[in-house]
């Protein structure tokens, strides 16, 4: 297929904008752009074609099942895009008066009560942009604390080797040094490990619960307590909360400071990776580190931004957040309402039972007694036997028309692949699924030489990534 | 607002049949209790065998009862209603109002694009991984640079991580103009403190970067410089003099820039950059109330390796076929973990495709055009600004789109005046000072209208 | 210790060019268990390494590998041809040596060819 740099000709364009109605400037020569920019030169046809041809390469959960582990792939309700197209919302610019922006800022104050009571916090901020840049964040809020209370010795945050690369990345970032705990063979946080690492050095802890193997830490108040009784402080990740909604909240299992993925959890969609929105929130001994500026509500019932917080961390990106997927969150949590984020998270950990029960008999799952709202699905042994690997096996449902699951996601299962189906899949996608995934077992054991070779059916075959990283081609360049 | 649980009655006795069309879950009751029996569940309550006790929530969320679509869009319609929207607009400020294409809106509404997830599979993801190559070369262009990421959150957490990268071993001090926009210093700050990385800020004297000053700071210890073009006061600052200050003493060169301008302006490039940021919200962003927004990044072919975020290669397939791909992979945090130099996952995708739309439907001439005009209507309000009493130009060197003046009342009281007729005003600054912006969208008929309503309060 | 190449467990292959200077690069192993090599990031001449520490790291599309040294000394040359071509790697993993050092002074245990030939079987 064509770049759109490719069609259209010299002099094509849409007629976007009026001539000018005031005298035109002359830029002095020392300001003047002199190299030459060169742009599309396209029709809106053109244009609308171009996007159309690109979209039907697209596949998004519009699409079809998509069973990302650790990514809740749920449906995205188109009441939220609706009320994030309000104008009322788009069209208002952040440094308005604050008499002027009420409606955003009671978004916001809503927005915060309700996800404190889901998670069992006292205090949020809906700045940080994504879950790393929310990780970011409370990681700062646990560095800001042991500063203020002249405890300098702590610089290491302990990391389950389960755990999602932004954990120790975001850890990194804050200049921690990052500990690795292992896994025991049952998949869980192995706490006499734990005890060994924790110390005066300890700042925090970070974790996924349930964890990133689908798997609920049943110790999770021993391991949090290990923590506090250390002097440090817990992290929750927040990338499975859809699995506890209404059954348990982070802030009753010890948990200090939470980043939730509205973009995971709360339905907004992933647009093709971005934007997202990693909300920050934490218990009181944290709260007055929250990046500023924070909403507020006063005494006479009106909102208001206070810029008045002399400990907080600072800002951690400009104005306050990514406000529309704000928007599309708390749209979704006034639907669900309490009823229906507990219902939601009691069919997410049934649809992923239901989906493991059946497969277990065809594929070696690791963890199979039970497990949340995802579960693992382990090539090893394939692969070992008949070459086959959990990149082919993934890659042969594309022909099926289904997005695979996480490939090689948790890094303590060797060739995984992680199956999250989600609330929002009905009983017969999910029996398909099984249909497919049996097939394509089928398939690959008895002819593993064609496995390498999937997927068959899309626009492209498999990518030559080590050419792509080896002589890296990364824009168009125009024949001058 | 407290959301009146009115109906809650009814609710309740409803609750069979509520659930069972219970908020985009398909399957209904008697659905999930046939499922349940066949994995061997009695009851929901099996599901959740693995959380003890001493942790499970014994009651309801605090929080309204679930309702119906209609309600919740009359409820979120009523909050949307609250904020006030101005038809007139002359504030900026790290915020613009520029004209939106119809395309952009309607292709960015798409559903593929919109509920698709990162491209990481790219046999189905060549639409959006295309999409990102194409902007990509185009902030590229715009910016003279040779590499460009898929995008990071904003403006200023690009800037942010454009330190980062400049920062090594021997150069750890990172000095900042005091005309770039302070939200943007105040980013910086936090995640350089982090990070021991020293953050001085660079004084300015006129409204731009003292260069004396600025010499005497630079040395060899300074990783980089960041400024902005055109800076927070709507500044043009002596770029190419400042370049070569820091290409002198080894250090990197920043610039952020507002990519509108670029259509006309010097690019970062030939101002000798090493690293090309901004806020990409004036290419097709509506303000938003300030996000979701677009960060973009762009650098030279050396630093290539250390631009932190997503970036889409081009390749071949299995049978010769072009394909797009998420390439440099090593660089990023689910392979590199606490060694990678930047902790980033999701970026602004959506946003980084509504600004190649935009770029797409504006073409060059388009572009250019949107540069000139809101440079062309931000000058002939300035001129009959300065024609009424107590509104003076207080920096009086070139500027694209923003300018300074003072002002003969107290500036919120202004301000509130402009509102009360539908007008936003300038943004207020320290002092009775007001940073006053237009774009192409400002008519002849607007300025006028707010000269005239200025004369009356000037008197 | 003239030119004799000696391994270590952790699959680098050191070569002595005499007493106090060495060359170290990967095994066959090493190379086959990385797979395809996209780049090789490599210290500076003039850095201070430490036997046991890693100086390097190797990058295959989804993975990055950690080189370790088994001396402690001064790098004194680096391998460019790497840095464009670090598929050498793979193709001849004896002959795409990527750092030289100098004033070696500490050592770690290090395998024969035999010992090693025995540790990867």
């Amino acid at each position: 297929m064509k770049l759109i740099f490719e069609k259209g000709s010299t002099g094509r364009g849409c007629d976007l904008l009026p001539p000018s109605d005031v005298p035109v400037i002359n830029l002095e020569d020392k300001f003047k752009r002199q190299s030459k920019l060169n742009l599309p030169n396209v029709s809106e046809t053109e244009l609308s074609r171009h996007y159309t041809e690109l979209m039907k390469k697209t596949f998004g959960v519009n699409d079809g099942f998509y069973p990302l582990g650790s990514c809740t792939m749920k449906y995205n309700p188109k009441i939220n895009d609706d009320m994030a197209k309000l104008p009322g919302f788009t069209d208002i610019h952040p440094l308005q008066s604050e008499e002027t922006t009420q409606g955003a800022l009671e978004v916001m104050a809503l927005a915060e009560e309700y996800l404190c009571e889901i998670t069992g916090m006292d205090n949020m901020s809906f700045q940080p942009a994504a879950g790393a840049h929310g990780e970011f964040t409370g990681l700062q809020l646990i560095k800001a604390y042991h500063e203020k209370r002249g405890d300098s010795k702590r610089d290491k945050i302990i990391v389950p080797d389960s755990a999602h690369g932004t954990n120790p990345a975001s850890a990194a970032m804050v200049g921690y040094k990052v500990i690795n705990v292992p896994s025991t063979n049952e998949g869980y946080v192995d706490v006499d490990a734990l005890r060994d690492a924790v110390g005066e050095d300890t700042a925090g802890f970070m974790l996924t619960n349930p964890n990133t193997l689908g798997l609920f830490e049943a110790n999770i108040l021993e391991i949090t307590n290990i923590i506090h009784q250390a002097g440090g402080l817990n992290y929750y990740d927040g990338a499975n909360l859809n699995a506890i909604m209404g059954i348990a909240r982070p802030g009753d299992m010890g948990f200090d400071v939470v980043h939730l993925n509205l973009h995971k959890t709360f339905s907004t969609p992933h647009g093709g990776g971005g934007p997202g929105s990693g909300p920050v929130g934490c218990k009181l001994l944290l709260s007055d580190y929250l990046p500023s500026p924070r909403v507020i509500k006063g005494a006479e019932g009106s909102y208001h931004l206070s810029y008045d917080n002399p400990d907080s961390i600072g800002r951690v990106k400009a104005f306050y957040g990514n406000f529309l997927v704000v928007v599309r969150a708390l749209t979704y949590i006034l639907s669900l309402g309490k009823e229906g984020l507990k219902h939601a998270s009691i069919n997410a950990v049934l649809n992923a039972n239901y989906m493991m029960h059946q497969l277990k008999d065809t594929y070696h799952i690791p963890f199979s007694d039970h497990c949340m709202h995802e579960f693992i699905i382990s090539l090893e042994d394939l692969k070992k036997e008949k070459g086959v690997s959990a990149l082919d096996v993934a890659k042969a449902m594309l022909d099926y028309g289904m997005h695979p699951p996480t490939m090689y996601f948790p890094l303590n299962v060797p060739e995984a692949l992680m199956v999250e189906p989600t609330e929002t899949e009905s009983k017969e996608t999910l029996d398909e699924a099984v249909r497919v995934y049996k097939k394509i077992y089928e398939e690959v054991t008895s002819n593993p030489e064609l496995a390498h070779g999937y997927p068959r059916n899309t626009v492209i075959g498999r990518p030559d990534e080590v050419g792509a990283a080896r002589n890296p081609v990364l824009r168009y360049v125009y024949n001058k | 607002m407290k959301i009146k649980d009115f109906h809650i009655a009814s609710l309740q006795a409803l609750k069979g049949v509520l659930i069972n069309m219970g908020n985009y879950v398909p399957n209904t009751l008697e659905e999930q209790e046939a499922m349940l029996g066949l994995i061997g569940m009695k009851s929901s309550e099996d599901l959740f065998v693995q959380v003890p006790k001493g942790v499970r929530l014994n009651r309801e969320f605090d929080i309204p009862s679930s309702k119906s679509e209609m309600e919740v869009s009359r409820i979120m319609t009523s909050m949307a209603e609250k904020n006030k929207i101005f038809k007139t607009i002359f504030r900026g400020a790290g915020a613009y109002r520029h004209y939106i294409p119809s395309i952009v809106k309607q292709i960015t509404s798409k559903e593929e694009f919109i509920t698709s997830y990162t491209p990481y599979q790219a046999e189905i993801s060549q639409g959006v991984l295309q999409s990102i190559f194409e902007y990509q070369t185009m902030i590229c262009e715009l910016t003279g640079m040779d590499v460009s990421n898929a995008s990071v959150y904003d403006g200023a957490t690009a800037a942010a991580e454009a330190i980062i990268m400049s920062v090594e071993r021997k150069r750890n001090k990172a000095i900042i103009s005091e005309t770039v926009d302070s939200q943007i210093l105040e980013t910086i700050k936090t995640y350089c403190k982090s990070l021991d990385i020293e953050v001085v800020v660079a004084g300015a004297s006129n409204g731009v970067t003292d260069l004396a000053n600025l010499e005497k700071l630079l040395d060899e210890e300074t990783a980089c410089l960041l400024l902005q073009q055109p800076n927070f006061y709507g500044q043009l600052e002596d770029a190419e003099k400042i370049g070569r200050l820091v290409a002198e003493k080894g250090a990197k060169y920043i610039i952020s820039s507002n990519p509108i301008s670029l259509g006309i302006l010097k690019t970062p490039a030939e101002y000798g950059a090493d690293i090309a940021v901004g806020e990409g919200q004036p290419f097709g962003i509506p303000l938003s109330f300030g996000g979701p927004y677009l960060g973009f990044m762009a650098t030279k072919e050396k630093l290539m390796r250390k631009l932190p975020g997503r970036i889409v290669g081009e390749t071949t397939d299995n049978q010769g076929r072009r394909a797009f791909v998420l390439t440099l992979q090593a660089r990023e945090q689910h392979i590199r973990r606490e060694k990678a130099s930047s902790n980033i996952c999701s970026n602004q995708a959506l946003c980084a495709m509504t600004a190649a739309v935009y770029l797409d439907a504006m073409g060059e001439r388009g572009l250019k055009q949107a540069a000139e005009l809101s440079m062309a209507k931000a000058h002939y309000l300035a001129r009959l600004l300065c024609e009424i009493d107590g509104f003076n130009i207080i920096y009086k060197g070139e500027f694209f789109n923003e300018f300074v003046t003072s002002s003969p009342i107290n500036v919120d009281k202004l301000m509130k005046i402009l509102e009360d007729r539908g007008i936003l005003g300038g943004y207020p600054l320290a002092n009775d000072k007001i940073l006053w912006c237009a774009t192409e969208v400002n008519t002849k008929e607007e300025i006028h209208k707010l000269i005239d309503i200025l004369k009356e309060v000037a008197v | 210790m003239n030119n004799e190449i000696l391994y270590t467990d952790t699959h680098e292959w050191v070569q002595f060019l005499d007493e106090t200077t060495v060359r170290i690069g990967l095994t066959d192993f090493a190379q086959s268990e990385l797979g395809d090599l996209v780049f090789v990031n490599l210290p500076e001449e003039g850095d201070e390494l430490t036997a046991g520490e890693t100086f390097a790291d190797v990058e295959s599309v989804k993975a990055v590998s950690d080189v370790y040294s088994p001396v402690t000394g001064e790098v004194s040359k680096v391998n460019e041809d790497l840095l464009d071509h670090p598929e050498l790697i793979n193709s001849d993993p004896m002959e795409a040596w990527l750092i030289e050092v100098e004033n070696v002074s500490d050592k770690e245990n290090m395998l024969t060819e035999e010992e090693y030939k025995k540790l990867i079987s």
